[in-house]
């Protein structure tokens, strides 16, 4: 064996190494919590509030509460997000200032999640005055989830062949409409793919909610955007940090964990599927 | 009489030009063919005609063309030379949408909303485009599943839903079978009494099968101009003869 093929077998290995580490670490920690976890799961966990100071009972208003803060981000993040793309894909030619622009984008996609909490405390909760709720946390997980969304959609938004365009514009459709009747329709199972992605990184988020907008004890379900809200995520930290009963919550930790993961997956597995649909139905 | 005319028309990719004082005079009816070797500037210039140019970056012209004695440039707005002039492309594109909404998309675009109206116009475009018989019991599946001869029948359907009166043709059968390319030039011959139609074309027969006139581009530049007849028997210039007999470097 001469030297370069001995140096390439050596880096293979390496690589089969870093992946099968991977893989393994993802599998132990699904496994640790599914096994820690399912012994909680019961209908009575999935919608009933938690008694006894948290430490029996359900987590439903956690998961109420992570699924509008869920939604409201989307609210928030996909229009604007959406807007941004086609403004970054279809209407600017390159240069100085789209350079800024989407380096500012991408920068924004790499600051810490407890930076946007900070941001979201000082911003929404005390400058507008909205205080820990609903739309504090929406507002602050949204602007979290921009980047993505936006990186994802003008990515979608660039795969659609430049043929559609100029057959819609050749047909006498203005620009406006061409984008909305011909490139996003194209383009929508990749964005909402992307949407669903996001989406799942978000409902795992604790530090950007932890100021805006989780309680950390709230039985009643949320009745406007003004109200505060207990979230999955911040159940978890809660409980084995706060907790003088953290022993004896456990099970429920492990629970949430699991109820949480379950629906980061599910989410994850929804916009896979949807992709691959998409990709099976279109030829071009 | 004279529906298109281009006068001393250039144009340029940024610093390359792409033709050189090009004056032309389309005449109405009419199937004009434009040939030359590839990279002469056949679909340059085709695509002047409905300004599909001034979608690339960096692109300027010089001169001007005239469709109905109004410069596109300054008389016509863009969207409405567009539906007046009809395009048909190399490589078949319909939208990845049903037969139906791809038909009427023009239409739909330029305000109709009537739907019987819309169902006129689909039936008697897909009828034009002789594709009516082979989709009409699937009209709601995608363009897609279409062969790539239906696809562009599909798409010569959707330019003429929009009632144009000209089209634009650029190699529009070169990725066809010889069927489905006997059946759109059919189509082609029998559009003519209807509609001013330009072709450009790499095949010698089908541009003297097919057209009255025919121009040749070299390098840019429009070397003859003529009746199709006189170009293929007697052409003036050296470098039409060599082209057409296939003598070519
Ligand atoms: N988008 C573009 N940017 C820069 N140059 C271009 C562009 N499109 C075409 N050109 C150049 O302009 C010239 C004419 O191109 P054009 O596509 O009109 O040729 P053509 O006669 O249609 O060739 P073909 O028979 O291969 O289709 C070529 O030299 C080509 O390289
Ligand atoms: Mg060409």
């Amino acid at each position: 064996m001469n030297k370069r093929n001995f140096s390439q077998g050596l880096n293979f290995i390496i690589i089969k190494i870093s992946v099968f580490v991977v893989v393994a670490f993802l599998f132990f920690i699904i496994f640790h919590i599914f096994r820690n976890g399912i012994s909680s799961i019961s209908i009575d966990f999935l919608t009933k509030p938690p008694t006894d100071s948290m430490t029996r009972g359900g987590i439903f208003p956690a998961i109420v509460g992570t699924f509008c803060l869920s939604i409201g981000a989307l609210i928030v993040a996909v229009p604007m997000g959406i807007i941004s793309a086609i403004y970054l894909s279809e209407y600017t030619k390159g240069g100085l200032f789209l350079r800024i622009l989407r380096l500012g984008i991408r920068n924004l996609a790499g600051i810490p999640s407890i930076v946007f909490g900070l941001f979201g405390l000082a911003l929404f909760v005390i400058k507008f005055g909205f205080g820990s709720s609903l739309l504090s946390g929406s507002l602050t997980l949204g602007f979290l989830i921009l980047p993505t969304i936006i990186a994802a959609t003008e990515e979608a938004l660039r795969g659609i062949p430049q043929d559609f365009r100029e057959a819609s514009l050749a047909l006498g459709a203005t620009k406006v409409q061409t984008i909305f009747k011909v490139v996003l329709p194209a383009a929508l199972s990749n964005i909402v793919t992307g949407i669903l992605l996001s989406v799942g990184r978000v409902a795992g988020e604790t530090a950007p909610i932890m100021f805006t907008a989780a309680a950390f004890y709230k039985p009643a379900l949320p009745t406007s955007v003004f109200d505060e809200v207990m979230a999955l995520p911040y159940h978890i930290y809660t409980l084995a940090t706060e907790g003088t009963h953290f022993e004896q919550t456990l099970p429920i930790q492990y629970g949430t964990c699991l109820v949480l993961l379950a629906l980061v997956v599910l989410m994850d597995i929804a916009g896979i599927w949807i992709r691959l649909k998409a990709r099976k139905s279109k030829k071009w | 009489m004279v529906k298109i005319k281009t006068t001393n028309y250039n144009l340029f990719y940024g610093l390359k030009q792409a033709l050189f004082d090009i004056n032309m005079d389309i005449y109405k009816n009419k199937i004009t063919a434009i040939i030359g070797p590839s990279g002469c500037g056949k679909s340059t210039l085709l695509r002047s005609f409905n300004r599909m140019n001034d979608l690339i970056d960096g692109v300027k012209a010089k001169g001007d063309i005239f469709i109905d004695d109004k410069s596109i440039y300054k008389d016509w707005d863009v969207v409405e030379l567009r539906r007046k002039v009809g395009m048909v492309f190399q490589k078949p594109n319909p939208f990845p949408k049903s037969i139906f909404d791809n038909v009427i998309y023009g239409p739909r675009t330029s305000g109709i909303k009537d739907k019987r109206k819309l169902n006129d116009i689909m039936e008697k475009s897909l009828k034009q485009a002789a594709l009516w018989d082979e989709v009409k019991d699937i009209l709601r599946q995608s363009a897609m599943s279409l062969s790539g001869g239906q696809q562009q029948r599909l798409c010569i359907a959707r330019a003429f839903a929009v009632k144009p009166e000209i089209i634009l043709m650029d190699e529009a059968t070169s990725s066809l079978d010889p069927i489905s390319t006997a059946k759109i030039e059919e189509l082609i011959l029998e559009l003519k009494k209807d509609y001013t139609i330009v072709v450009v074309t790499h095949s010698m027969q089908q541009a003297a099968r097919m057209s009255d006139y025919t121009a040749l581009l070299y390098l840019g530049k429009l070397i003859e101009y003529d009746k199709t007849e006189k170009i293929f028997t007697s052409p003036s210039n050296e470098i039409t003869k060599n082209y057409v007999t296939g003598r070519f470097g």
